[in-house]
């Protein structure tokens, strides 16, 4: 075994060093001197010391910055070193790709005992005492979960006390074993084995399984199968996996009692009644519908030739373990469902929204066993960009949300956008078929322990005790191979159908595929591993990344083999599609697992559950405050924020398709409102793409939340040019717990929540016209500790694209000269519930805004057809922070001022000047008008609530003349602009 | 080699694993009148396509083999070892290679950039962590040195604007008589500057980069590599503020692309 360490040389700046140095003053309050990095590679090889000198000096060492070591350590001088690596059998791609690197160099191959660890030493200079080495370790640079650590101080000998590193066993004496359960037990200790196996499955669901294994055809096709009359471990992981909260949406489909002032109501489903519904509804007036509710991925008509296709997933209780792992999976993962949709789509943008703990959340009120939101947020922020940037996929647009609510339960949305030909070969690109005989190939990275029970882990709370096992680390460049190899693959004609292994891995993915078929044979021991000592159900269930599965007929298995092995990419042929009715797997051709397939898919129950809703509604209050200070201090609130840090992080130029950035302005720093891209280099037809999201109105009444992240994701993709009749949107519904019980018992408020969010999305959907295509649920966002649960509020993030026939016509936010007419378009009403105005206030109110869909939607078409005829010089949405923060964006995006009369507002009812200013009603804009286009534009509007309320000045100053005709705020812009740049500039 | 002159000059755009701005490139050689085709690695490296058959060679952007180790590193340790015979000789055949971002990145690693005395496979610089320590996505300004003998900005005067998208683009020569030489030859092609064409520290200078610069090239000028993406920039609505400048219709970026091509047209 060799030890390379690899060190900068002197007089080098060493700017990982230093970022490290300044988190670790900022964040942990700690300081040291300097922090220098040091790379160490472990080469578990049977190589000699010349073999060894090559591959330090050819491949690990930059010649020009670095120098190296073997088997001894630099002598530089340090109070504290702290290496840090990863735990055996956790992702280390810079350890496989050193592998690879090492097998090109000296034209050998590593056997599969060998290997390469990566781990990096800090050497710390400056007054650190051990205890807080300790915790510059566990607050910043290990995590315990999948990392371990070392620390030396002064004087100790780094090389001789290294740690040598712990191989995975080399399981020799491994022997598969499959277990069975005895179901015929009482009914706590049914819950117990639900409970210990983490199978979370409920009492009635247990029951079923139970019954299906008494019934005398089941036991007798068994019998000849050489099965008994229990399940094996197999059948049981595969029936919890595949009845899932995550899988089957029980929550989302289950009859509901619903209880609403005295009333009662019984609702089938609230997916059918009204999410789907309102689908229906907007589709018999609709002819861009593809695909909905059916695939990996909503698909709408893009252009004659192409359709466009848009999935968003969540991946919170990983972030919350671990931040950068969670975060790459998430994004990795969710490329994934486009990619399998139909028979696959291109990537072409990805968007993420965020919801943490505030920044600036104190230390010392932090249990030990949560990470701080700042490190969740730097990891997660660090997930997306090695997921998203190094697959190449521009990150276009998103949201960053803070309260205090997330600081256990942090929220990941992750979504991605693709494009695809409306026939591949001759045949509709969106449909899949599977025949009877086609092979069932696994594609992509190899199978571990390292995501076992993920779809089942995201229906249990997290707590103090949480294991690593559901937390994985993506590899995005083994994805992207893979990508490409399909991409090649599909074009070729060489499958007939493709899904990706995501939540329960094989057993979803060949489960959901042979569906089509009619069943399916599976081989397991042939699914490659990573390491050996995987049993039949881990093979089954487990969720390693980056891989899919697709069927591949006989004829056309050798072309796609050799295409894969010519890309460097693993493809395993594992089984067979079959029509037998059966989902039957075996290992070393015994049976594992012997299901019928519409037990397995259509066997689950239905839950009942109740909902009460029981609203608490705090005072409106009345606040009197200096507006221009209060300007200020909404601008450098965490949510209104300027996001720039994060965003410049992140590629959003890849792909070449970029039109309307999410910076913009003079000095490409405004907050764009939404993103168009134009994905054909030779068509000018564009995708708009926005989202809505606003959890402090859900406080009040989840019914006017979903209403105003649909009005929101709406009007977003309105102002910058996108066409209101060609918006599709995604929902995303994040809560806590909503089934209630004695240990829940708020669980039917909660769910009565969810129902008032159904509902406003119904009739905000079908009064817009957006049809949902897709969607995901993630209930059990909760944290215990010690005996309180914490749950989130109610979070709904809408996702929307639109098409924008033409990009040319696209308008920004930023205001593009002095003299031109700022308009506000839409009603003030005293909505100031929820708003941020309160919240810096410190209280929240209970008017929340509402949307009027008529209003609105007319609005938005007579908008449409002004930014189409070119009337428009920019445009932003009001949102958090109403009118005041959208045209102050406008202005210091712009570079330039803006004096307007608060008392010129169309608003409705008596409002002073601050609530004009600060209210948040939905379905607003302030728009900037060249003069000579003013009649125009006012002949646009007609009909439709607008006023002409001042100019853009070239002064640089921000003026709000009061109702009383003084000025209420007058302040220069560049403080604005700092007041709103400052917070999140790391 | 001749080639017939109604003809498109042939690209070569290369993948491998993790590269990432391959149809980006793409579009841009063929929006410059050329025919370009993205080929696998592997599939030169087995005989089924041959370098010789291209009058251009591409390196795009992307984030080959993951930047593990080092950014480019990898890549260009297996060009090295299964294409060096090939590359040297579509070189030595007066064929151009342009590489950017991840494929300057291999570029310097393999040596073909700065090439000096026609010794290719010899590092003498190298690009590394921007002083940020940050991957960024920014608008950058580029001043071109107009003595430099590059194809790719023949007659380019006025400054050219363009994103750099990369955490590892800060140029270091391995000593100032690497610098000097670099200088002297003229072989510094492209500088980061701000709107006025002054150098500045970050963000004008974004990564840190020695003597501000952007990318080199070789002695003959006929291979050069550069930080920025041209290939992003072909388009006016790519320009940060389309929505508020008086732009022409293509972006700064395609005139290297329309360069090279012409060149290719001129001399075989």
């Amino acid at each position: 075994m060799w030890r390379v360490e690899v060190a900068l040389k002197t007089g080098i700046t060493d700017a990982y060093g230093n970022s490290v140095r300044k988190q670790i003053i900022e964040d942990l309050r700690v300081n040291v001197d300097s922090v220098q990095v040091i790379d160490v590679y472990t080469v578990n090889a049977n190589l000699t010391h010349e073999q060894i000198g090559v591959v330090a000096r050819d491949l690990l060492t930059d010649p020009i910055t670095q120098e190296y070591k073997i088997n001894e350590g630099f002598d530089r001088p340090f109070t504290v070193a702290i290496e840090v690596g990863f735990k055996p059998g956790v992702t280390d791609n810079v350890g496989a790709t050193t592998v690879e690197g090492i097998e090109d160099l000296l034209g050998t191959k590593f056997s599969d005992a060998e290997s390469v660890h990566t781990s990096k030493l800090y050497l710390l200079a400056g007054k650190v005492s051990q205890d807080e080495a300790e915790k510059i370790c566990t607050g910043l640079l290990a995590n315990p979960l999948i990392e371990r650590y070392q620390i030396w101080k002064v004087g100790e000998n780094i090389q001789v006390t290294a740690k040598k590193i712990v191989f995975q066993a080399q399981a020799k004496d491994f022997k598969p074993a499959v277990a069975e359960v005895d179901l015929d037990v009482s009914e706590d200790e049914l819950m117990e084995i639900s409970r210990k196996g983490v199978l979370s499955l409920n009492l009635e669901e247990m029951r079923l399984i139970r019954d299906y294994f008494k019934d005398a055809l089941v036991l007798a096709e068994r019998e000849k199968v050489g099965l008994g009359t229990k399940p094996t471990d197999v059948e049981l992981e595969m029936l919890a996996q595949t009845w899932s909260e995550h899988c089957k949406h029980k929550i989302f489909n289950a009859q509901i009692t619903y209880t609403e002032d005295g009333q009662t109501q019984e609702i089938d489903s609230l997916f059918k009644t009204y999410i789907r519904k309102a689908t229906e509804e907007i589709g018999k007036h609709k002819d861009w519908l593809v695909s909905v509710f059916v695939d990996n991925a909503g698909v709408v008509e893009f252009d004659d030739a192409h359709n466009m296709v848009f999935k968003v997933e969540t991946h919170n209780h990983p972030s919350a373990l671990d931040p950068y792992g969670g975060a790459v999976t998430g994004i990795v993962g969710v490329n994934r469902d486009p990619m399998g949709t139909g028979l696959g789509a291109d990537l072409i943008f990805n968007t993420d929204v965020f919801c943490f703990g505030p920044p600036d959340f104190d230390y010392d009120k932090l249990p030990a066993s949560v990470l701080h939101p700042k490190r969740i947020f730097r990891g997660v922020r660090k997930g997306v960009q090695d997921g998203g940037n190094k697959i190449g996929i521009p990150t276009v647009n998103g949201a960053i949300l803070f309260d205090e609510a997330y600081v256990y339960n942090p929220l990941v949305y992750c979504g991605t956008g693709g494009l695809m030909k409306k026939e591949i070969a001759g045949k509709p690109s969106h449909i899949k078929t599977v025949n009877s005989g086609d092979l069932i190939v696994m594609v992509g990275g190899r199978i571990g322990k390292d995501g076992i029970h993920g779809a089942t882990f995201s229906s249990v709370a997290l707590d103090e005790e949480t294991s690593s096992a559901a937390v994985q680390i993506g590899a995005p460049i083994v994805q992207r191979k893979m990508q490409d190899a399909l991409k090649e693959a599909r074009e070729a004609g060489l499958y007939n159908a493709i899904t990706d292994d995501g939540a329960g891995g094989l057993s979803s993915s060949v489960g959901e595929m042979s569906e089509f078929s009619g069943g399916c044979e599976v081989d397991l021991e042939k699914a490659p591993t990573k390491y050996p000592g995987l049993q039949p159900w881990e093979l089954w269930v487990s969720e390693s990344q980056e891989r899919m599965t697709v069927a591949v007929p006989p004829q056309k298995i050798d072309e796609f083999l050799d295409l894969c092995r010519r890309r460097d990419v693993e493809a395993t042929v594992v089984g067979t599609f079959t029509d037998s009715g059966k989902v039957h797997v075996k290992y070393d051709g015994k049976t594992v697992l012997y299901l019928n397939s519409q037990f397995v898919h259509k066997g689950l129950p239905g839950l009942k559950l109740i909902a009460n809703w029981r609203p608490i509604l705090e005072p409106e209050p009345s606040l009197k405050s200096d507006l221009a200070e209060t300007l200020e201090r909404i601008l450098a609130s965490f949510n209104v924020c300027s996001k720039e840090w994060v965003i410049r992080q992140y590629d959003h130029e890849v792909q070449g398709a970029s039109v309307v950035k999410p910076l913009v302005g003079v000095k490409n720093d405004g907050p764009s409102d939404a993103a168009i891209i134009r994905p054909l280099v030779d068509s000018n037809r564009g995708i708009a793409v926005s989202n809505g999201i606003n959890p402090k109105y859900g406080e009040i009444d989840t019914y006017w939340m979903a209403a105003s992240a649909i009005d929101e994701a709406v009007r977003n993709i309105v102002a910058v040019g996108g066409d209101p009749d060609r918006i599709a949107i995604l929902d995303n519904f994040c809560w806590g717990n909503p089934i209630y019980s004695e240990a829940n018992p708020d669980g039917d408020h909660k769910l009565a929540q969810l129902v008032r969010a159904a509902k406003g999305c119904y009739d905000a959907a079908v009064g817009l016209g957006t049809p949902f295509i897709s969607g995901k649920d993630s209930f059990h966002n909760e944290y215990r500790l010690e005996n309180k649960t914490i749950a989130i509020p109610p979070t709904l993030l809408i996702s929307a694209f639109a098409i924008i026939p033409d990009v040319e016509r696209a308008v920004t936010m930023d205001a593009k000269s002095a003299g031109d007419i700022v308009y506000a378009l839409g009603q003030t009403f005293d909505e100031l519930g929820g708003s941020h105005y309160y919240m810096i206030g410190g209280v929240k109110g209970n008017r929340v805004p509402e949307v009027n869909v008529e209003t609105a939607l007319k609005l938005y078409r007579a908008l449409y057809k002004a930014i189409q005829d070119g009337l428009v010089a920019s445009c932003h949405d009001c949102s958090e922070g109403g009118i005041a923060v959208a045209a102050a964006e406008t202005a210091f995006a712009g570079g330039l001022g803006i004096r307007f009369e608060i008392g010129k507002m169309p608003a409705v009812g008596e409002m002073d000047d601050a609530k004009i200013l600060f209210s948040e009603s939905n379905s607003r804009f302030v728009v900037t008008v060249n003069p000579q286009k003013v009649q125009a534009f006012e002949a646009a509007l007609a009909g439709c609530a607008f006023a002409r309320v001042g100019e853009v000045t070239a002064d640089s100053k921000f003026v709000a003349i009061g109702k009383d005709g003084k000025p209420a705020i007058d302040i220069d812009i560049d403080k604005l602009k700092e007041a709103w740049q400052r917070p999140l500039r790391w | 080699m001749v080639i017939n002159l109604s003809e498109k000059p042939k690209v070569l755009v290369l993948l491998a694993a993790g590269i990432n701005r391959d149809r980006d490139a793409e579009d841009a050689f063929r929006l410059a009148g050329s025919e370009p085709e993205r080929v696998h690695i592997n599939d030169i490296a087995d005989g089924r396509k041959k370098l010789k058959d291209y009058q251009i060679l591409m390196l795009p952007g992307g984030f080959s083999f993951g930047d593990d180790i080092a950014s480019g590193k990898v890549l260009a340790n297996k060009l090295k070892y299964k294409l060096k015979d090939d590359l040297m000789q579509f070189i030595a055949d007066g064929k151009l290679v342009l590489g950017v971002c991840n494929g300057f990145q291999v570029m310097v690693k393999l040596g073909i950039l700065p090439g000096f005395d026609g010794n290719y496979m010899k590092q003498d610089v190298t690009l590394t962590h921007n002083d940020s320590g940050k991957f960024e996505d920014r608008w950058v300004y580029l001043k071109v040195n107009p003595d430099s003998k590059c194809i790719f900005t023949r007659g380019v005067e006025k400054l050219i604007y363009m994103p750099i998208c990369h955490g590892e683009g800060k140029f270091i020569p391995r000593d100032d008589g690497v610098l000097k030489r670099l200088q002297d030859s003229n072989q510094v092609v492209v500088q980061y500057v701000d709107e006025n064409g002054k150098f500045g520290i970050y963000p004008i200078n974004p990564n840190g980069s020695v003597d501000h610069i952007a990318g080199i090239c070789d002695e003959s000028g006929r291979v050069f590599g550069m930080m920025p993406h041209p290939e992003n920039y072909i388009l006016r609505t790519q320009h940060p503020r389309w929505t508020r400048e008086d732009l022409p219709d293509k972006g700064d970026g395609l005139v290297l692309f329309k360069n090279a091509v012409s060149y290719i047209k001129e001399s075989f």
